[in-house]
């Protein structure tokens, strides 16, 4: 039986990429897995649509000159094996991996809301949307609209735009005023304000949501209302995603604890478990600086460098302070929870409407009873959206985390390797 | 360039590009069918949906998740 490895550290994105290069220099073995084919996590995307930041670049570059840092890309988490022990699995094996620290890094998705048609071909989310252009999907010459909230769908906006799209419009569902609010508050935070202008556009309006994507067997055009305005929009895609919400399945297993849809850390970046750390997006939507000092922070304490650590506080509070605000700003309007009509899909694995969700009075009843969350993805797209329509709290996950071979699962009554 | 085909239709792409960006390059751009006859295509390009699951060479795949490669054969309907 190997031994176990020293550091292992889920999700490769700024806050996983952080927290290996603060740990590497104790000399200490380092594991990193991550699900996505390259590191960078979903900020940092790299494809051929990609243009990556310098410190990503360098970050990446840093991975690899380091001898004590292995990175396993293309590689999920499936079970827990027992104590300190993950079964993973990547394209070609199931293995189980021993660790006598674990770093949770595993970000964020978007929360995506039902509304009529969301399910036709041409919608995706808003940061779906910019994952994909990344990857490769050509949009040259495609009318698309955007909608939501937060300033994801800025940036969406302006990969699109980049690669030759023509962004009709932008929908944020927030208001003027605290929009506004936020935006005369960026002077503390130089380069993100330099961000919002460079991403200001003239498609932008406030108090803006879809109502209902249209169209036969592919998206044709979006039913916008704005204001009390209610319009139809020509489009060949519709990115629409409603900000942020932490991944917190594989820590909640774990036992760590979640509160407000977050994994609870102190100012050490530990959880509650012993020897597990959680730092990045996955202990509340922040953004990448605040992700990538806090994986720094986990990293050093990991290691056993606290005082190194402190030394990072302020930074860290600095960043914690403007995403405060940006998640003040961006309040979802309890309008977009009645976007859904009777015969609206909320559980899209199983294919489970609305209407026959709304009767139930929890998340248990309603899967019970009508398969909901009981497909492919888990809930991780129908529990989210359930825990605002209608306040259930969503399960916890249940292994495997997502769908394994049955030869990865075998794997769980060997010894670990 | 790498070859690949989708449901037998060959097809050629860049290096580094996702099975999910080829599908838009195939016949109705969708990754499979759902329980309920619907067409799908990838919604959250991140790996959590589950929408983009395709089979390729015999094994189901996230499609926004694996990179093209030469001689691939991706199935998306049943």
């Amino acid at each position: 039986m190997t031994r176990p490895v020293d550091l292992l550290i889920i999700g490769a994105g700024p806050a996983g990429m952080a927290a290996a290069l603060a740990a590497a220099p104790s000399g200490i073995s380092i594991v990193v897995l991550d699900d996505n084919p390259l590191p960078g996590g979903q900020i940092w995307r790299d494809g051929p649509n990609a243009q990556l930041p310098t410190v990503a670049t360098e970050m990446r570059a840093q991975l690899q000159r380091y001898s004590n840092i292995h990175l396993h890309s293309g590689t999920k988490v499936v079970a827990i094996a027992g104590p300190k022990r993950l079964l993973l699995e990547d394209a070609e094996r199931g293995w189980v991996l021993g660790y006598e620290k674990l770093i949770l890094c595993t970000g964020a998705r978007e929360l995506l809301l039902p509304f009529p048609g969301w399910t036709l071909p041409g919608v995706t989310g808003a940061g779906g949307l910019q994952a994909l252009i990344k990857s490769g999907v050509p949009v040259s010459g495609e009318r698309i609209v955007i909608a939501g909230s937060g300033p994801l769908l800025l940036a969406s906006a302006a990969t699109a735009k980049k690669n030759g799209a023509e962004v009709v419009r932008i929908a944020e569902q927030a208001g003027r005023r605290a929009v506004s609010g936020f935006a005369l508050g960026l002077w503390r935070w130089p380069n993100k304000a330099f961000q919002a202008v460079t991403l200001a556009s003239g498609a932008y309006r406030l108090s803006a949501h879809v109502i209902e994507a249209l169209g036969s067997d592919r998206l044709e055009a979006v039913r916008m209302q704005t204001g009390s305005r209610v319009e139809e929009i020509a489009c060949d895609r519709l990115a629409c995603g409603f900000s942020l919400v932490p991944n917190t399945e594989l820590g909640s297993a774990l036992g760590c604890e979640v509160r407000d849809r977050a994994i609870v850390v102190d100012e050490w970046q530990t959880t509650g478990l012993t020897d597990h750390y959680a730092a990045g997006e996955c202990t509340g939507f922040g953004g990448s600086e605040l992700a990538l000092v806090e994986g720094k922070i986990a990293g050093l304490v990991a290691v056993g460098r606290q005082e190194e650590a402190r030394a990072h506080w302020p930074e860290r509070q600095r960043w914690q302070r403007f995403a405060d605000r940006l998640n003040q700003a961006f309040t979802l309007d309890p309008a977009l929870k009645t976007l859904a009509t009777a015969d609206t899909l909320v559980c899209r694995c199983e294919d489970v409407p609305y209407a026959e969700l709304a009767d139930h009075a929890s998340w248990n009843s309603a899967k019970l009873n009508t398969r909901c969350g009981m497909g492919a993805c888990q809930g991780r797209i129908c529990a989210t959206a359930a825990h605002t329509l209608f306040g259930w709290e969503p399960p916890r996950l249940r292994p495997p985390f997502s769908p394994a071979r049955i030869a990865t699962l075998a794997c769980l009554d060997e010894p670990a390797a | 360039m790498l070859e690949l085909s989708i449901d037998g239709q060959p097809l050629r792409v860049a290096q580094g590009t996702t099975v999910a960006a080829a599908l838009t390059a195939s016949g109705d751009h969708c990754s499979r069918t759902s329980v309920s006859g619907q067409r799908r295509a990838p919604l959250c390009g991140m790996g959590i949906c589950q929408e983009c699951r395709v089979t390729i060479d015999g094994l189901r795949r996230l499609a926004c998740q694996t990179l093209c490669r030469d001689g691939m054969h991706v199935e998306t309907r049943p």
